[in-house]
């Protein structure tokens, strides 16, 4: 019980990002929005696991959600899938879907933003 | 169950918005209608009304393909003269029924899954988002609106026939009459237990609803606009002083979250660049308090950030003392905004 507590709050995941890059078990996958000029806005997804490809799933999401989209390679990140409009309920759904989706976690996910 | 019958009866009857279940079942059945024609062919039903519509508001085409199949209707309509609240309801129907079927073009056998129905929900925001704007503007949708209402008079007939047996059951229940009454056989309905259930609840435990994490409140963000790309939060030292937490904590996590940054100004009040409501504001503070003020164990809200041993952040209870570390802000990838130009010039 007390390890399965520790496992979900996961206390050293901080300590160990700062000593390096190792990867825990928890490895949330965020995604963000920002606000761009005007109303615009644009989400991003970080973390995707990396047995998908990101390529294809960026192809997929790009013709569901109707919008445009890059991978952005960043140094710390990795690949970020970068959406044009605020996509953050739709991936999230995307991303959990069983039938046409990932078949991801919901807990793994984070929504963040407002 | 509901849904089929009537399916049955109507072919074309939109789905009720607020239930689930039965706006899955309306759509497979005519997703399958619709779905092979493509646009808009024979069929008489509302969908391929809306996919014209879709395709060119406000045109004569539209019109005329409505005049050839929908005459003894119309005719129904001008009598019938729904009300404005109606067209609404009806237009909302449409939305929804619409990105089903661009769902279904992009994939049949996504088409297939009745249960999936929450997930196409999601997917339809989008859309229906565009849709709002385009029907409302045109005349001829409100036309459009009426006559659906027109076609789905008769449902909603079917409807009120249920209302009617839900509005049976009245009666005082303090004063214990209608159904209520001790002698009473007939079966209650589980609506009016539960209301019962809670307001029995409420009146027995006043002390109830006084605590607990629901009653924790702070007071509202006053969120001004300073020009035309920032957000002022002014009361920030307020909240921050009503849930014991640094007001740089707070505005890390709000600078994290927004995915934007900002200032401090003279008086002490928060700058953000970009712009946000005060609900957007209040959304992410009530994620903030979820994850660094609220106990969770006894949800007490009364707790105490500080820095333990080994650079973590530990959040103490004051009123059931336990002790949980709590992730430290961390802000993301953020992706170049508008910063070209800065760097070019």
């Amino acid at each position: 019980m007390s390890i399965e507590n520790l496992k979900t709050y996961d206390p050293f995941a901080e300590a160990d990002e700062d000593t390096g890059e190792s990867k825990q078990a928890q490895n949330y996958i965020h995604i963000r929005i920002q606000q761009r000029n005007g109303r615009k806005t644009l989400t991003t997804v970080q973390g995707l696991p990396k047995k998908f490809d990101q390529k294809k799933i960026l192809k997929v999401i790009k013709k569901k959600f109707a919008c445009n989209g890059t991978i952005v390679n960043d140094t710390e990140m990795g690949e970020v899938i970068q959406l044009q409009g605020d996509q953050r309920k739709d991936v999230q759904e995307f991303l959990v879907d069983k039938k046409e989706g990932l078949e991801l976690d919901p807990k793994t996910i984070k929504v963040h933003g407002f | 169950m509901e849904g089929t019958d009537k399916a049955d009866t109507q072919e074309q009857r939109p789905p009720i918005p607020d239930r689930k279940q039965r706006k899955s079942v309306v759509f497979n059945s005519e997703a399958l209608v619709v779905e092979p024609d493509g646009k808009i062919v024979t069929m008489a039903s509302e969908e391929t009304k809306d996919t014209a519509l879709s395709h060119t508001p406000r045109t004569p085409p539209l019109s005329a393909a409505l005049g050839a199949f929908t005459d003894a209707r119309e005719a129904a309509v001008e009598d019938a003269a729904p009300p404005a609240e109606d067209g609404g309801l009806d237009l909302l129907k449409k939305k929804k029924k619409k990105p089903k079927k661009a769902e279904d073009a992009e994939g049949e056998e996504a088409s297939g899954a009745a249960d999936g129905a929450a997930d196409a929900g999601g997917l339809d925001l989008t859309l229906k988002k565009k849709k709002k704007k385009k029907a409302p503007k045109a005349d001829e949708g409100d036309e459009f609106a009426a006559k659906i209402a027109a076609l789905d008079l008769d449902k909603e007939g079917a409807e009120g026939a249920t209302d009617a047996k839900g509005d049976e059951q009245s009666g005082d229940m303090e004063k214990g009459t209608g159904i209520w009454s001790h002698d009473e056989t007939k079966p209650i309905s589980y609506n009016l237990l539960l209301s019962r259930f809670f307001s029995l609840l409420a009146q027995k435990n006043p002390d109830h609803a006084s605590s607990g994490t629901r009653s924790y409140k702070i007071p509202p963000p006053q969120c001004l606009r300073e020009g035309n790309k920032k957000t002022i939060f002014a009361n920030i030292q307020e909240i921050t002083k009503r849930m014991k937490r640094s007001e740089e904590h707070v505005t890390a996590y709000l600078f994290a979250e927004l995915g934007t940054n900002g200032s401090v100004d003279g008086s002490r009040r928060l700058v953000i660049k970009g712009r946000f409501q005060q609900k957007q504001i209040e959304n992410v503070l009530r994620k903030y308090i979820i994850e660094y003020v609220t106990c969770k164990t006894c949800r007490s809200p009364d707790t105490e950030l500080n820095k333990g041993e080994n650079r973590l952040y530990f959040i103490t209870c004051n009123s059931c003392g336990s002790r949980r570390s709590v992730t430290a802000i961390k802000t993301g990838f953020s992706a170049q905004v508008g910063k070209r130009k800065k760097m070019q010039g």
